[in-house]
């Protein structure tokens, strides 16, 4: 029962309260009956599980921990722990996630009016509509400072032109928050699907998430109303307020990848037989596994730590970093590791390691790049920036 | 008049029916410690029955176990289905209890509530009995439709779909009313975020034997009228013969399935 030995040596339930585990288990058990037996055909398919999206809302998912608009209202830690289940099956299923919530609702409870909030949240929570966020443009992707994607006003109301790369859910998208330059400075806009003169194209060939819609957005001379305007969002600090948010959610998330790598594979190596005994009992195979199983404890460790701090309401950017950087890394690592384990079977959607380390590959990337992160970190420890 | 129903859904906790389960070779009795502990499957869809003839009719459902007090959980857990209160009883010396004892523990404590329907599951995956609703109707005079795959009421009139051999027939009966239930009744719903939070809040009331007024040296383990006499463990799994296709795998599943009396 490998299972129930990782379980055991890990035993992070007892830091967890009845509710934190309560809510955790729902997703798990919902995941396991609708999404597990297909993930793997969908990553293959490139089938991104927008249909889900209204069940996801029932449950409570989608901005769970957001107040009221028709939001659950969670703590952060139970926030992060259904992350940890999402990305357990598969990190584009957390992306969907993440982005609806922390990114596009965050931003919308957060920076909108109170008409928008009313207009949004409840269709977004209840998955009846879904959201995106652009602000990565081809250009500018680390230093998005720089974009060019610019809103200029006429009369009440303002113009927008320009592109942005990489935007998940873009395509599939009822409503898209779009950062863009203006004189005031970066301003955040509500952009409808179907808005003359904005379009969305795919992103084709991604050999990363894949279970992801991931869109180029283009915006040709589109006209906003004034009410289209996030008001209270000033400056280059809104939208980055929103992707620490979602970054919060990647901290837990990137243990449920490494979790389930490890399950798999321990459950593989207990039954593969080579010279005559399984390769779970060779001591190459056992320090890998136990080398692992130290880092997912490290990790949700970490990842917890930094929830109680959020719940406090206390928790600062660059801790966010410090658990970004740390469990994507060792997550990737994991999901690598657990696929020489595999051996051959380990390249085919048959074992998840592999599809987790591929799809950790963009999580290593988005939300700030690791170099990013050790930056952010050197210059908390330093007060020094190296960026450029 | 009563607004709405009062119906009381049994719940038990049981170990999970995909794990590795055992029994105690101190006392022959069920190993609770080493397994983790959920609601009996088919208890899921008692629970959604009960929720869905509330949400129809109006009133209240009362979840009520019998359990050590770890069986709070499964009811927290209906509660944040849509529970609307729990009832726990709790004892020691309810260890080991038969089910005879538990049908009169049970009854005992439904005589101190108002109730129009008791809803079950048809059987736990753990005793497999599924006699309790039956001898719950005995105790407590009221109708007994067991076996149902579908509930409806009207008035105070409950009709049921029993399941048989040829199909189903449609029974009907005033009630109070005991209802069993099978699997694939209706799809027991997740619980709601919401729902989790809120059920933290809805009363759960803890008895024991003394406080439902039945003597702790008549029942228990040393009192069942079933009893355990010996078990062992399954043998462990044997490796599997491969069978080699080479044309003629057809013909070699076949004895091979003969050879273990199976065709
Ligand atoms: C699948 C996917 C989904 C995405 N979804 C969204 C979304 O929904 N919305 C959105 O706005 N964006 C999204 N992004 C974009 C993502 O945030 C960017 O890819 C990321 O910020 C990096 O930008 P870049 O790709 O342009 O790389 P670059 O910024 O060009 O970086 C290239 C390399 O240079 C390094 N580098 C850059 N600057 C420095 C420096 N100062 N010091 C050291 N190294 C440096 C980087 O770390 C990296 O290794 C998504 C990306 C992917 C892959």
């Amino acid at each position: 029962m490998p299972g129930r030995n990782l379980a055991a040596l890990i035993d992070i339930d007892r830091l967890l309260s009845d509710e934190e585990r309560a809510i955790r288990d729902t997703v798990a058990d919902f995941l396991s009956d609708h999404v597990r037996p297909n993930i793997a055909d969908w990553y293959e398919n490139a089938v991104s599980p927008k249909e889900l999206a209204p069940e996801l809302g029932k449950l409570g998912l989608l901005g769970m921990h957001l107040e009221g608009y028709g939001c659950a209202g969670t703590s952060a830690v139970a926030y992060g722990l259904a992350c940890q289940e999402l990305e357990a099956v598969d990190s584009g299923l957390r992306s969907f996630v993440s982005v609806q919530g922390s990114l596009s609702m965050f931003s919308i409870h957060h920076y909108g009016s109170e008409e928008q909030k009313q207009e949004w949240l409840p269709q977004l929570a209840a998955g009846d509509a879904i959201g995106a966020f652009g602000l990565t443009e081809a250009d500018h992707g680390s230093d998005p400072a720089g974009m060019s994607t610019r809103a200029a006003r006429d009369g009440s109301d303002w113009v927008l032109n320009g592109s942005k790369m990489w935007i998940t859910n873009g395509s599939v998208a009822d409503v898209v928050t779009v950062w863009a330059r203006t004189e005031a400075g970066i301003t955040g806009f509500l952009v409808p699907k179907g808005t003359p003169g904005f379009t969305a194209r795919d992103v084709p060939r991604k050999l990363s998430l894949r279970a992801s819609t991931t869109s180029e957005l283009a915006f040709d001379n589109v006209r906003l109303p004034a009410s289209a305007q996030l008001p209270e969002a000033r400056g280059l600090r809104a939208p980055l307020g929103c992707l620490s948010e979602a970054r919060f959610g990647i901290i837990f998330g990137a243990m449920g990848a490494a979790r389930d790598s490890l399950l798999a594979t321990l459950d593989y190596a207990d039954t593969r037989v080579q010279f005559d005994r399984p390769i779970a009992g060779f001591q190459l195979t056992q320090e890998k596994f136990a080398d692992m199983t130290l880092e997912v404890v490290k990790g949700m460790l970490l990842a917890l730590h930094l929830g109680r701090i959020k719940d406090a309401g206390e928790l600062r950017p660059e801790q966010v970093s410090l658990g970004k950087l740390n469990n994507v890394r060792e997550a990737i690592k994991i999901a690598r590791t657990c696929r020489t384990i595999l051996g051959g079977a380990g390249i085919t959607l048959d074992y998840s390691p592999m599809r987790h380390a591929n799809n950790l590959e963009s999580v290593l990337t988005y939300e700030g790049t690791s170099e990013v992160h050790t930056l952010v970190i050197g210059q908390a420890l330093t007060g020094l920036s190296a960026y450029r | 008049m009563r607004l709405g129903m009062n119906i009381v859904v049994l719940v038990k906790q049981v170990p999970d029916t995909w794990a590795e389960r055992s029994l105690k070779s101190s006392d022959n009795t069920l190993d609770r410690e080493s397994v983790d502990a959920v609601i009996n499957e088919v208890d899921e869809q008692a629970i959604e029955a009960g929720l869905r003839l509330i949400e129809a009719h109006g009133g209240e459902v009362t979840v009520l176990s019998m359990g050590p007090d770890r069986a709070s959980e499964s009811i927290r857990k209906a509660l944040s289905m849509g529970a609307t209160k729990g009832f726990l009883i709790s004892d020691a010396a309810l260890h080991g209890a038969c089910v005879m004892q538990t049908a009169t523990v049970i009854a005992k404590a439904l005589s101190t509530m108002e109730w129009d329907i008791v809803l079950t599951g048809g059987e736990s995956t753990d005793a497999r009995l599924a006699v309790l609703p039956a001898l719950l109707a005995e105790a407590t005079g009221a109708a007994q439709l067991t076996q149902a795959r579908k509930v409806t009421v009207e008035g105070s009139t409950v009709s049921v779909e029993r399941v048989n051999e040829a199909g189903y027939s449609v029974i009907q009966a005033s009630t109070p009313a005991i209802i069993s239930v099978l699997e694939g009744t209706n799809e027991a719903r997740y619980p709601s975020f919401k729902g989790i939070m809120a059920a933290k809040k809805k009363p759960l009331q803890t008895v024991n034997l003394g406080d439902l007024g039945i003597a702790a040296d008549e029942v228990g383990l040393a009192h069942a009228t079933t009893a355990v006499t010996s078990f062992e463990n399954r043998p462990p799994r044997q490796a599997g013969a491969a069978v080699k296709d080479e044309g003629d795998g057809g013909v070699k599943i076949a004895d091979y399935l003969a050879s273990r009396k199976l065709l």
